[in-house]
């Protein structure tokens, strides 16, 4: 079992304390994610494409929306329109945006040609919709949230969309107070957390694997010759074992 | 061993679904750092950002304030106005959840959420967008108009409206004060006269802003009042940003705009969409299963398979499948002692 | 300072369009859009040689 410290006062794992909540909890995590699963230092040889870094640019521009972001809000919704500097922080914002949607649909692309969701990976597929859709709403508050003549724009049209669907009379979306609150607080989290647990499904199922090809001709219909569970790989490979 | 693993009889038992399944990987495994790999694409994109703000900045065209609005446009600013007045414009007739106008709510068929969800923004534009606003106003020819108007009976009421409607139209602007032919309007004239000189000094803007509150921050009046003119539509239109010509995706000048969108509008420009008093719950309802059906992709067969039929794998594994077809497996090589 | 904040190529302006049968897309928008579709083939077809060239 693996112990989380080696200090004498630190205690774990002890017969009595096996119906605490605190050492389920740290059970069932540990158990779907130990350390040498949730952060690895090798793939699987098939991790071999450059279309595989598209979402880790994604994460990547996701943290520099976030860090400019928190720039702008240091000053307040106001600053931008007056000041260069700020100007600059808004494009930098913006182009984040730009390129972590870019990103992010690349990678989407790349996944469903993988058929990513195979071999229980099918959360991991969801996690990413979802995100995706919560990124659009994200985005969309932003701009909302410009207070110049697009924002003025933008908020007259798509009230007639909500509003068909009822939620308009909650989702205002010419309260630019709402919407900067629903920007800056609510959606963050929200993408945060459907961001974070898809990497951690990630790591939890590993990398999906290549589908299986016989020597018939590049036959895919074949089944597995065995069903081992998913990923052994670090507590396996001695260090300087190359092949 | 780990708790995520099925027996595997249960596995077996279950018939193999190439499109569904996939059998786990125990072949080699190569060094790759993640958190490298994170850094680098890190710098990658600061520097992607950097450059692109540099060079292209971000568009920051000014918001249409009412002030603005019925100086560039008096006349519209007017015709406007009395459509709030006498309840026949674009926010007066709206529905929910602005005003319980009957008949205006969208459905597909029995279904209707936004008249069950029904009136939580309630707003009365004749005393919002005109009387409460000239209220306020100390002009003794404005506070006799006002005092005239609401004093007569609905029927005169109606009579004046009518006829100012009809004048109105026919209203210009020489040097920017509104000129309205002379008609059977009673005071209807002198208050929006006055409305628009109001709006015309600024005070109009602040007045709708901040109603009830010093800190005004929901711009829900004044942005519907200017959404119900003409102005704004026009600006939008120049700018290639109106619904029919797919301006959802678009932004202001030649900058990218949320691109993502492209199916969301789509729909706006076919039929029955593009002409349905319903389009818009017709399109999110279109929209909404087409989401479910993105997130669902998983479990749903056929569209499930296009990956493998497609054959674009190939391509991305060609190393992986170069490998096997060149004999070389490593199986067992990393499962250790 | 304030010069080294102001935008190399100004896109503010008269924007660009395209019209191809009943869509409409900007061309700021059909650059975005292209350079995807370029870079999904490219990311599938450029070589990787990330495992220290073993192969």
């Amino acid at each position: 079992m693996t112990t989380i410290a080696d200090k004498p006062d630190a205690v774990i794992d002890l017969p009595e304390d096996a119906h605490q909540l605190t050492a389920k909890v740290r059970h069932a995590a540990l158990d779907a994610l130990p350390p040498g699963r949730l952060m690895p230092d090798r793939q699987p040889a098939y991790v071999a494409s450059w279309i595989y870094v598209f979402g880790v640019v994604t994460v990547a521009a996701l943290s520099v929306v976030i860090a400019t972001g928190m720039v702008l809000a240091v000053f307040g919704p106001a600053w931008w329109h007056e000041s260069p500097t700020g100007l600059f922080v808004n494009s930098l914002h913006l182009w984040s945006v730009e390129v972590f949607f870019f990103a992010m649909v690349v990678h989407l692309w790349g996944k469903f040609f993988m058929a990513a969701w195979r071999g229980r990976r099918r959360a991991t597929w969801v996690t990413g919709v979802v995100s995706f859709v919560v990124s659009v709403g994200a985005a969309f508050t932003g701009y909302l949230s410009q207070q110049n003549f697009d924002s003025q724009w933008i908020s007259t049209q798509a009230k007639d969309g909500i509003n068909s669907t009822g939620a308009g009379a909650i989702f205002n979306v010419t309260n630019f107070g709402q919407m900067l609150m629903w920007h800056i607080v609510l959606l963050p989290l929200a993408v945060g957390v459907l961001v974070g647990g898809h990497i951690l499904l990630v790591r939890r199922r590993g990398v999906v694997p290549p589908f299986a090809e016989t020597a018939k001709k590049g036959r895919t219909d074949t089944a597995p010759a065995d069903t081992a569970p998913p990923f052994e790989p670090v507590e396996a490979a001695p260090a300087g074992d190359r092949s | 061993m780990t708790t995520t693993a099925d027996p595997p009889r249960s596995r077996k038992a279950r018939r193999f679904n190439p499109d569904r399944d996939v059998e786990e990987w125990h072949g080699r495994y190569e060094p790759y750092d993640l958190i490298k790999e994170f850094l680098i694409a890190l710098v990658v994109v600061v520097v992607l950002v950097v450059g692109l703000a540099a060079v292209f900045s971000s568009p920051d065209e000014k918001a249409v304030t009412l002030a603005s609005w019925s100086r560039s446009d008096p006349v519209d600013f007017a015709q406007t106005a009395i459509t709030e007045l006498d309840g026949t414009s674009g926010t007066a007739t709206y529905g929910p959840p602005y005003n319980s106008t009957s008949g205006s709510s969208q459905s597909i068929g029995p279904f209707s959420p936004e008249s069950w969800v029904g009136v939580h923004i309630p707003i009365d534009t004749a005393s919002t967008d005109v009387i409460g606003p000239l209220q306020t106003q100390r002009a003794p020819a404005t506070q006799a108009a006002l005092q005239s108007y609401q004093s007569a009976s609905p029927a005169q009421q109606a009579q004046w409206l009518t006829a100012y409607e009809k004048a109105v139209a026919d209203a210009t602007a020489p040097g920017g004060t509104l000129r309205v032919p002379p008609g059977r309007y009673g005071p209807v004239g002198t208050m929006i006269g006055s409305l628009t000189a109001m709006a015309q000094s600024g005070a109009l803007d602040t007045q709708l802003l901040s109603t009830h509150e010093f800190y005004g921050t929901d711009d829900t009046k004044p942005l519907l009042f200017v959404a119900d003119g003409t102005y704004l539509a026009d600006l939008a239109q120049n700018q290639h940003l109106s619904g029919d010509q797919w301006g959802m995706m678009n932004e202001t000048g030649n900058y990218p705009g949320q691109a993502w969108l492209w199916l969301y509008t789509l729909w706006y420009q076919v039929p029955p969409m593009n002409s349905s008093s319903n389009g818009d719950l017709q399109v999110w309802a279109i929209m909404m299963v087409l989401t479910l059906g993105l997130a669902l992709v998983p479990f749903i067969p056929g569209l499930r398979s296009i990956p493998r039929l497609s054959r674009v794998y190939r391509l991305i594994w060609r190393q992986h499948y170069r490998e096997l077809a060149g004999g070389v497996r490593a199986v067992g090589a990393a499962r250790g002692p | 300072m304030r010069r080294m904040f102001a935008s190399l190529v100004n896109l503010n302006g008269p924007g660009h369009f395209v019209h191809w049968g009943f869509i409409q897309m900007s061309v700021a928008n059909l650059v975005v859009i292209g350079l995807m579709a370029v870079v999904f083939v490219a990311a599938i077809l450029i070589p990787f040689r990330g495992h220290g060239g073993r192969r």
